[in-house]
């Protein structure tokens, strides 16, 4: 009896990711949506710059790889081009969502553009090796903030679901975190959602995923997971921002 | 020629576009091209395509990524400063090998600069304009009716050898209008299996990417790309040749320099200075062999740009320095004359063609 | 083999540009080489506003108009800045109602038209480009009622067709003054 297998839309190949970072639980998570919604062949990966870079070649999909921070752009024309025969979603990390992209991101959600994007905020930029993030906490120790993240010299982090919440254009808004069974199951209902709300054209869905990076953290996997709850959950609360049919649904 | 309509060459291009079987157009304001965006947004709901105004260049360009990953024909236009925003996007677009077709109706740079014609640009578009060993197709159209003509060619090209064709134009051939005629049918579309239509579980997935990381696959993809640039080269070249049958002077214009440029041609020819016109119709691939042979054949050349000596460089190149190059030029949105033309054909003369 | 190169200049909203395309489409119809192209930009709004026009029995050449056979002045900032770019021989027509100075060159023709002053009379008010732009075809012998009406065709909206006769009667009234 197989008891646990690979998802469909996940490839047979090595991930690069290191020991013990979430990525590859997310990427897992995304192909088993895909695979539920049986929407292998007609969905289009956008693979972003950043640690998951190289997720064109991770899903079974067709897939594209966009320039730093443009992912929502070209998941706009993949989406345009064709609306009915297309489900296209963006895989996109902190440095490349929420700072040299916030213009393509905040505009994408006010033209309730309807993709959906599923967002790594690990507070840190992993590939180039460690710097400080859009998302770095206050006080954070990365290569560029050695000091810890002076608020007053770099400002405050960006907190990206309050802000979008704030826009009437987009339909869905949560964050969650992947780093305990309860939270990595709460994680995949948000992505099933984001998914099934492109599907019934609903417009703009976008879900934070509170991730680790034990690497460049400078921590073990176990503590990595304990620094969510204890300093990232805090600043960034879980739960649903905005969810504009469930809110219509109510009133 | 009565069955003509007058048209600004902006509205010609987007027309043209149409009719090519573009439906899909990303943009930004910026004078002196707007007008392109506003047909679009006027006549593509009307049709079934897609107009979008853009946040930004650098986001328009993405958009045109995104559509041009899908196989289908798209396009954005902008002027100078906002084609150097698209810039990393052309590069982005060529390591991935994208069909595309981006205008530039260029004005005066660096930097803001101003809104008047211009040719500044050249080197921008020759060299490619981003990061990267690569080229695009560059097209100058030098009348309205070439305008829609070369939008035309520009989508053929670019999907014959998977790139950008660049329509490299200027303000006055942007705001200009002249009768046109658009008797336009799409070319036959051609086959895209490389494209991302979903893989219906019918196929292994596809991927555009321009990242490779073994520079040993990279150096190869490099190689492949410049061999169909070769091709281009071979193939691809248009020109047009004017009073050089036995011209002892010959200038090398494009655009609306090379329009300034007859009307001097023809008063010389009234004194007695026997000049001719080589028009580069694409500015890549450059009509390097028709320069080298009338090197053979007249004492000088004269480039006549409105840029500070950039044309002038590939006409060097192409003639081998085999005669002296002059340059004869206007910038920052002023525009040469007839009589400057003129002037510096006379004094080249007068010198026997020697700087 | 000629060419008439036709400078039209004034203020932004004194129908300059609409007057162009009307002299280029009437050329078009006559099976001539023509080409148009305005000032751009800022002054666009508001400012001065001129407009080159290039009717030719051969292709046109540049299509900026440096040295006009013919300059339209509509106001007196235009008339001070092309006076002298007028060719030996050519044709200056200047807005009297708005211009009170006299043309200063003796070697070029001129024609005085209060088109503003006339456009106000006749209750066409903004109809004074078209009342040069009559005498102007009356002035040069290209002025045929087919012709006009054909051309008027090509550049009133057919939303408006009620216009047509009217900027045929503002035409009529520049070729009779």
């Amino acid at each position: 009896m197989v008891v646990f297998k690979k998802p469909e839309a996940l490839a047979d190949v090595p991930l690069h990711y290191c020991p013990g970072c979430t990525h590859g639980i997310v990427h897992r998570l995304v192909a088993e949506v895909i695979d539920e919604l049986g929407i292998e062949g007609k969905t289009i990966g956008v693979a972003p710059v950043g640690c998951s870079v190289m997720a064109y070649n991770y899903f079974n999909c067709d897939m594209v790889e966009a320039s730093h921070g443009r992912a929502p752009a070209v998941a706009t024309g993949l989406k345009r081009a064709n609306p009915e025969g297309h489900v296209v979603f963006t895989y996109q990390g902190d440095g490349d969502l929420a700072s040299i992209g916030m213009a393509e991101t905040v505009h994408s959600a006010a033209r309730n553009e309807n993709i959906t994007i599923i967002f790594i905020n690990n507070a840190i930029y992993g590939m180039t090796g460690g710097q400080m993030a859009p998302t770095s906490l206050p006080g954070q120790v990365t290569q560029t903030s050695p000091y810890g993240r002076d608020v007053k010299a770099c400002g405050y982090p960006v907190k990206i679901c309050e802000m979008l919440s704030e826009l009437e254009g987009p339909e869905y808004l949560e964050r969650v975190a992947v780093n305990n069974v309860a939270n990595v199951r709460k994680a995949k209902k948000a992505i099933k959602k984001a998914f099934e709300n492109q599907l019934n054209n609903k417009g703009f869905s976008l879900v934070e995923v509170i991730s680790t990076c034990p690497t460049n953290w400078g921590m073990t996997p176990q503590k990595a997971l304990e620094w969510v709850d204890e300093k990232m959950i805090p600043y960034y609360p879980l739960g649903v921002y905005k969810d504009r049919s469930a809110e219509s649904e109510e009133k | 020629m009565a069955d003509k309509a007058l048209m600004k060459g902006n509205e010609a291009i987007a027309e043209a576009a149409i009719m090519a079987g573009c439906r899909f157009y990303f943009g930004y304001p910026i004078t002196p091209q707007t007008e392109i965006a506003a047909y679009m947004a006027k006549r593509m709901p009307k049709i079934g395509g897609t107009f979008l105004q853009a946040e930004s260049e650098v986001a328009a360009i993405n958009m045109v990524y995104g559509v041009a990953s899908t196989g289908m024909r798209v396009m954005t236009s902008s002027s100078s400063p906002g084609i150097s925003l698209k810039a990393e996007g052309l590069s982005y677009l060529a390591g991935a090998d994208l069909p595309s077709l981006v205008v530039n109706v260029q004005r005066g740079g660096p930097g803001l600069g101003g809104i008047q014609p211009s040719q500044s640009d050249y080197f921008q578009a020759t060299r490619g304009g981003g990061h990267g060993d690569y080229h695009m197709i560059v097209l100058a159209p030098a009348s309205v009716q070439e305008m829609a003509d070369m939008t035309v060619k520009g989508f053929d090209l670019a999907d014959k050898y998977r790139m950008t064709a660049m329509v490299l134009a200027d303000g006055t051939m942007g705001q200009m209008m002249e009768p046109v005629s658009l008797d336009i049918k799409p070319s036959d579309p051609i086959e895209k299996p490389w494209a991302v239509t979903g893989t219906q579980k019918a196929r292994k997935h596809n991927i555009i990417n321009s990242l490779s990381l073994v520079p040993e696959e990279l150096e190869q993809l490099n190689i492949a790309r410049y061999e169909r640039y070769k091709l281009i080269e071979e193939n691809e070249v248009m020109y047009e040749e004017y009073m050089m049958d036995d011209a002892e002077y010959c200038i090398v214009a494009f655009g609306i320099a090379a329009r300034v440029s007859k009307n001097a041609i023809v008063e010389a020819r009234k004194q007695g200075i026997k000049v001719g016109l080589i028009r580069p119709i694409t500015l890549w691939p450059f009509p390097k062999k028709p320069l080298l042979a009338a090197a053979d054949k007249v004492k000088a050349f004269m480039s006549v740009e409105l840029s500070m000596g950039q044309l002038i460089e590939d006409v060097q190149i192409a003639t081998q320095f085999k005669k002296p190059v002059h340059l004869c030029n206007r910038v920052g949105g002023m525009i040469v004359t007839p009589e400057q033309v003129l002037a510096k054909i006379k004094e080249i003369s007068e010198n026997g063609g020697a700087k | 083999m000629s060419t008439t190169q036709i400078l039209i200049a004034g203020f932004g909203g004194q129908g300059i540009l609409f007057s162009g395309k009307f002299l280029a489409y009437k050329g078009l119809m006559e099976d001539k080489n023509v080409s148009w192209l305005p000032s751009y930009g800022p002054e666009m709004r508001g400012g001065t506003a001129s407009c080159s026009v290039i009717i030719s029995d051969s292709p046109v050449g540049s299509p900026i108009v440096s040295t006009p056979d013919v300059l339209v002045a509509m106001n007196l900032p235009s008339l001070d800045k092309y006076e002298d770019a007028v060719v030996p021989g050519g044709t200056i027509f200047v807005e009297s109602s708005l211009i009170e100075r006299k043309v200063k060159r003796t070697d070029v023709n001129v024609v005085y038209i209060p088109a503003t002053k006339l456009a106000s009379e006749n209750k066409i008010d903004t109809l004074a480009n078209m009342i040069m732009t009559g005498k102007l075809l009356e002035t040069l012998g290209m002025y045929t009622d087919e012709g006009v009406r054909a051309a008027l065709g090509k550049v009133v909206s057919a939303k408006r067709a009620d216009m047509l006769e009217v900027n045929v009667g503002a035409l009529e009234l520049g070729k009779n003054y």
